[in-house]
């Protein structure tokens, strides 16, 4: 995944292949529903540059037409939306109710201290950032966690370490 | 209608109509947050369960429909229940900080918890807390006090068309906010202070400033602009502590502009004088207020034996009252002098005889939000009349209105335009005129009537769209802003206005000037009639033509000539050329300092009993509500006194009511003959020159809305003043790179202004703000501008 760089200070302007992204989702909505579009919109601009500076978002709003306000407010309430940029890998620890009672607070415990990092934070060396999520729905195989945009269920602290081990290995 | 019963009483509700409203209009409490039937239903705090018969839970009555035959309880033990659960689950996270909250004594949390809520809470874990925003100067945030009914955010959406708030985050986290910092800019945004049911959200300037229960409320109207807001003052100690708006449903509804809002800031300003002021020697000293009255007599009566009563000119500000007015010019006759006016902003004066008895909507306040489709032409509604811009809002949202607009710049309106032109100056009298071409095509008589106005004419297909929308729409209304009146060719424009109307089928209208234009005409403070509109046989000079410098004496009410005529410069010169200049007025303006010779200090707004007559033609008194500021007098006193020092006959009023009486007597009396339309001269091609559009800021109207500190510091994220132009523009001048300019009028003094280049100007435009320090000194408002480069 990585971020780019972005000048968070000028206008922003969102790429052609992100405003053909935009328009195929306005098609499939009524003209008076186009703020329909909006999740599908920040997530072809994330796509692009890996996260939502404040200058997307406007841009956003403002190709849809809406108030960039409202804008914030659903890039806010979701968890997928990455605010700040992030790492090359993004981990995503569920600590909803299923996962909870299965130890994930554990889980996050073992991350934090593995990666010396806090929830919401980024690596020194920018390989990862760790973040909590609401259900994925695997509670079946509670614990979960889900790293880019794979899955891995079932977790202890040891198969962390050979997941982290993984994905650090793998350039 | 159905019948529905609510705790045992039988009321009658309208079909689809929400219990809670059935319950308010009988006189039923249920208790509430997030419901205000000014805004939509978001039915979000729950505070407002109740019990329905049949229904297995209790119901919010916010959001339940009345249905023939329900039975509601709002104090059964279940509705109880739930009302007590809900304030608790309220104040789990709500901080008990009601001793240093300046919500305290005036809050709805506290009074429904007290009310309506236990008297223990099951919870004891920590509270979450949420950092405060800084919004600028007029609202105060203190977020961990949001109950989260989102009141402030609909009130954006709904009614200000500006969101700037918003609910950011999810659950536990969820907050209310702007997300990025900025400062709130929507002119009606104070709004929000009352809204809010709780602390979170409250008045800056008053921050800490006292409680609701030290307060007295008295009644008053809104003096800056022509709607004529109902406020009520707060006052403490014969001081106006802030101002709140008063419902009335037929003008404000429940909302108040900021600008009414948050003036009282500049009556408390420390720049007000308290003492009369005689000018000797080019020194300012204090004085008695009978030196000065005698001063001000003898300098004018001395005028007026050298020179004849025709050397003396009196200048109203348009938003004095009807009391002020009609002493002022019995005071100006009784001395034999017709050079009286109000109209300090206007150029064009060739119609003056041919306009009604005083300028009006020509249509209900409270109608403008039921019109199918309107042309606003010169006018920037949102900032000059902000609570008829939420109106017509209004219109556009829940009617689908036509909204257009023909002006000189393209200002930002809060609902989106079906059609829009912006043309610099005198352009606009094409486009007016392509529009009355384009709905004439089918009426012979019309078209014999402007047969030479309109020969050359042919509408192009913006006109044209234009003509057919306002012909489509059933109620339809042309209104004139008061951008537009100020324009060297208003005569003109006014009767095109009325050609559109009249050929479209619409009703045609002003916004005035200032808060009492209309009362200015009405009680005489014109040159060519007397009060109650009748003919003034010897007609005197108008506002332009005495601030030419025809009159060797000036008498000022509440005018600071330098910022609120038409010419900066003209008037200044005027004054300067005048040999005597007495000002009533509560500052002693930089103009007037200058060149003046006596200052006599008068009351303002809320220190004044007085009557306004708004645009709709309702008359409104305003009580003082405090005593004035120390040793001012109201305006009508001083005028009164002048009269017996001048030992006139009429000048016997007791109180501000004689003098209202005597003006409605003398008004009612007087034979008005309403006067036929007139076709103007056909119309000049537009000169190729750059010309000035000189906008007065929105608080820089009048002489106390600029010394409210508060007001000025919220403008403070707009472009600065300067001197603002399209790029087009600047390449054409040459001076697109610069950072500076040098600007020239004619009669003017060259000034250098910051260069803003700005799409919102047209070509061939330069757009300066008048009424302000900075552009203080230039030249007319819409007249030729020179700009080049600046040396050195
Ligand atoms: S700030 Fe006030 S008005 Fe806005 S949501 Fe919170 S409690 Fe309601
Ligand atoms: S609770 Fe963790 S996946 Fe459902
Ligand atoms: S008032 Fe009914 S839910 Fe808030």
């Amino acid at each position: 995944m990585a971020t780019e760089t972005v000048d968070t200070t000028a206008e922003f302007v969102l790429s052609e292949k992100v405003r053909k992204e935009i328009d195929h989702w306005l098609e499939k909505f009524p003209e008076e529903q186009r703020q329909s579009a909006v999740l599908a919109a920040l997530h072809a601009v994330q796509q692009d540059i890996g996260w939502l500076p404040e200058n997307a978002m406007d841009a956003v709003a403002d190709y849809i037409g809406m108030p960039h306000i409202a804008v914030y407010e659903v890039a806010t309430f979701y968890d997928m939306y990455n605010l700040k940029p992030i790492g090359k890998h993004k981990i995503t620890v569920c600590t909803n109710i299923s996962c909870m009672l299965c130890g994930s607070d554990k889980i996050v415990e073992h991350l934090q201290q593995r990666l010396d990092i806090k929830l919401g934070e980024t690596t020194s060396d920018g390989m990862f950032t760790l973040k909590e999520v609401e259900c994925l729905a695997a509670c079946k195989n509670a614990p979960m966690m889900q790293v880019d945009f794979d899955y891995h269920e079932n977790l202890t602290p040891e198969s962390l370490d050979q997941i982290i081990e993984k994905y650090r290995n793998d350039k | 209608m159905v019948e529905i019963e609510i705790d045992g009483k039988k009321i009658q509700a309208e079909n689809g109509e929400m219990l809670i409203k059935a319950a308010d209009d009988n006189g039923i409490t249920i208790p509430r947050y997030c419901y205000h039937k000014k805004l939509s239903i978001a039915a979000n705090c729950r505070m407002c369960l109740v019990e329905v018969e049949k229904a297995p839970k209790p119901l919010p009555a916010c959001a339940t429909p009345v249905a023939d035959g329900m039975k509601v309880f709002t104090r059964s033990p279940s509705a109880l229940n739930a009302q007590r659960s809900v304030m608790e689950f309220l104040l789990i996270n709500h901080p008990l900080d009601c001793p240093i909250c300046d919500q305290g004594g005036q809050c709805e949390l506290q009074d429904l918890a007290v009310g309506f809520g236990g008297d223990r809470s099951l919870y004891d874990e920590g509270k979450r807390a949420v950092a405060n925003e800084n919004v600028g100067p007029l609202v105060e945030t203190r977020m961990t006090r949001c109950i989260h009914c989102s009141r402030c955010i609909r009130f954006g959406d709904e009614i200000a068309g500006l969101r700037e708030f918003g609910m950011v985050h999810r659950g536990e986290h969820a907050k209310v906010a702007t997300y990025v910092k900025h400062s709130l800019r929507s002119e009606v945004a104070g709004n929000i202070i009352d809204l809010c049911p709780v602390g979170a959200l409250t008045s800056k300037p008053f921050l800490y400033r006292g409680r609701a229960w030290e307060l007295d409320a008295h009644e008053a109207i809104a003096p800056h602009d022509c709607l004529g807001s109902n406020i009520y003052v707060h006052t403490r100690r014969n001081q106006v502590m802030r101002v709140v708006p008063r419902e009335n449903e037929s003008i404000n509804e429940t909302w108040l502009a900021d600008r009414d809002r948050f003036s009282y800031l500049g009556a408390n300003n420390d720049e007000r004088v308290g003492k009369p002021m005689i000018k000797r020697e080019g020194q300012w000293h204090e004085a008695t207020w009978i030196e000065a009255l005698e001063f001000a007599a003898n300098g004018l009566e001395g005028v007026r034996k050298q020179h004849g009563a025709e050397a003396l000119g009196a200048l109203a500000s348009a938003s004095c009252t009807v009391e002020e007015y009609f002493l002022l010019q019995q005071l100006m006759r009784s001395l034999g002098s017709h050079n009286i006016d109000h109209r300090l902003r206007e150029t064009d004066f060739s119609d003056q005889k041919h306009l009604p008895l005083f300028p009006s909507l020509g249509m209900q306040i409270e109608d403008l939000e039921n019109l199918n489709s309107f042309l606003l032409i010169g006018s920037n509604i949102q900032r000059e009349q902000p609570l008829a811009g939420v109106r017509l809002r209004k219109a556009v949202v829940k009617n689908q209105a036509k909204a257009m607009s023909v002006n000189f710049l393209d200002h930002t309106v809060n609902f989106p335009l079906s059609e829009k032109l912006v043309v610099a100056g005198d352009a606009l009298l094409f486009e007016l005129a392509g529009i009355v071409k384009a709905l004439i095509a089918d009426q012979k008589e019309l078209q014999d009537q402007t047969e030479q106005l309109l020969k050359s004419m042919q509408p192009t297909a913006e006109q044209q769209a234009i003509a057919d929308k306002l012909k489509q729409g059933e109620k339809s209304a042309i209104i004139l802003g008061a951008f537009v009146q100020q324009h060297p060719e208003a005569a003109t424009i006014r009767a095109l206005a009325q050609l559109i109307a009249q050929a479209s089928g619409s009703s045609c209208g002003v916004m005035s000037l200032g808060a009492n234009s209309a009362g200015a005409y009405v009680a005489g403070m014109l040159p060519h009639r007397l009060a109650g509109g009748a003919v003034a046989e010897k007609p005197g000079l108008d506002a332009g033509a005495m601030l030419t410098g025809a009159c060797r004496s000036l008498l000022l009410l509440n005018v600071e000539p330098a910022y609120d005529a038409a010419n900066s410069a003209l008037a200044e010169q005027a004054l300067a050329k005048a040999d005597f200049v007495v000002s009533l007025a509560p500052y002693l303006s930089n103009d007037v300092r200058e060149h003046g010779d006596v200052l006599l200090p008068i009351a303002t707004f809320a220190e004044n009993t007085g009557t306004y007559i708004n645009v709709e033609g309702v008359w409104q008194t305003s009580r003082a509500a405090i005593k004035p500021f120390q040793e001012c007098r109201p305006a009508w006193k001083v005028l009164r006194v002048l009269g017996n020092i001048f030992k006139l006959d009429g000048f016997e009023y007791v109180c501000a009511q004689d003098v209202l009486n005597k003006a409605q007597e003398v008004i009612d009396a007087a034979n008005f003959v309403e006067p036929q339309w007139f076709c103007p001269a056909p119309i000049a091609l537009p000169k190729a020159k750059t010309q000035r559009i000189a906008e007065w800021p929105i608080y820089s109207v009048d002489n106390v809305v600029r010394r409210a500190v508060a007001l000025q510091e919220s403008l403070h994220y707009e472009q600065p003043y300067g001197a603002r132009m399209n790029q087009a523009t600047a390449n054409k001048l040459s001076i697109a790179g610069d950072s500076e300019v040098m600007v020239e009028q004619a009669n003017a003094a060259s000034i250098c202004l910051p260069l803003k280049i700005d799409a919102t100007v047209p070509d061939n435009a330069v757009a300066i703000e008048a009424g302000i320090e900075a552009t203080r000194g230039l030249g007319g408002a819409f007249e030729n501008i020179t700009i080049t480069k600046r040396v050195g």
